[in-house]
């Protein structure tokens, strides 16, 4: 069944013979999308920390 | 409503949404116009322009006010609004030489918006180089305030009408279809699914940015006047 799934790969991208799992496929997008969520989630991290602590020195 | 929550939250959900399906949306390939996928620049490169018009906005109101009414508030709003809204317009230059780079072959083509958009946020830089000759508070606030006002005006021929009344390679020019944020041949009424969204988005997290650096400067303030 491997070398079915090898077969199948090695026509589909001649280059490489990489599985074809969820975070290679529809042209490895998904891979974009996990770096920007990174950036973003980070971003948000780092600014809602900063309001925190903005509110708590205005509070005191 | 600085320190209200809920738009924050909004615009944590837009992004998400934004930066999820902004990816996965369809986008026309249509045989005249080979954008492919860089289209998708749309929910990224152009909000940025749109929270910087909107922080410069909010920026003019509080320099009237100021005028009107010549309080410290109003000019720690209109200048912190000026400092977000010339970042996220730097940040539009960027993403859109990175763009041009590999759309129009080279980062920047002397294109009239791009020239025109790097003009315009000269012209505010220049009232930070302006805040910062002055010395005495109250006429740096002043002298800011009327030059925040024209800087303002000045976002309008260069970026908006000028571009569109000479050849340009951003759509909307002579002789091209379109308004400068949108081609209507580029666009989908699914992807118009993400990018007003996303706009909306990124316009709050540059509001919140702005609100955050209000506060700060609010709080040294009130320890100055403390002291």
């Amino acid at each position: 069944m491997l070398a079915v799934l090898l077969c199948f790969t090695a026509q589909a991208q001649p280059a490489s013979s990489e599985p074809v799992d969820f975070m290679h496929s529809n042209g490895r997008i998904y891979v974009v999308m996990a770096v920007v969520l990174a950036i973003l989630i980070g971003l948000f991290i780092y600014v809602y920390s900063l309001d925190r602590k903005i509110s708590k020195l205005e509070k005191s | 409503m600085i320190r209200k929550s809920w738009w924050k939250l909004l615009s944590f959900v837009l992004l998400l949404y934004t930066c999820t399906y902004g990816f996965l949306v369809p986008v026309p390939s249509p045989a005249g116009v080979p954008l492919q996928e860089t289209i998708r620049n749309l929910f990224f490169h152009f909000p940025m322009w749109i929270g910087m018009m909107v922080c410069y906005t909010v920026s003019i109101v509080y320099s009237v006010r100021f005028l009107r009414k010549p309080s410290l508030v109003n000019d720690i709003y209109a200048k912190e609004y000026a400092i977000t809204g010339t970042v996220f317009g730097v940040l539009g230059l960027i993403t859109g030489m990175i763009w041009a780079n590999y759309q129009w072959g080279k980062a920047w083509s002397g294109d009239p918006k791009q020239n025109g958009a790097a003009i315009a946020i000269l012209i505010y830089f220049a009232y930070f180089v302006l805040r910062g000759s002055l010395q005495d508070e109250s006429k740096k606030a002043r002298i800011g305030a009327v030059y925040n006002v024209f800087a303002y005006f000045m976002l309008f021929p260069c970026i908006w009408i000028l571009p569109r009344l000479t050849e340009s390679l951003h759509p909307g020019g002579r002789g091209t279809e379109g308004n400068p944020g949108l081609n209507p041949k580029d666009t989908t009424n699914a992807m118009r699914s993400v990018m007003y969204p996303a706009a909306l988005g990124w316009t709050l997290l540059c509001v919140w940015i702005a609100t955050l650096r209000i506060r700060v400067q609010l709080l040294q303030e009130k320890k100055l006047t403390h002291e």
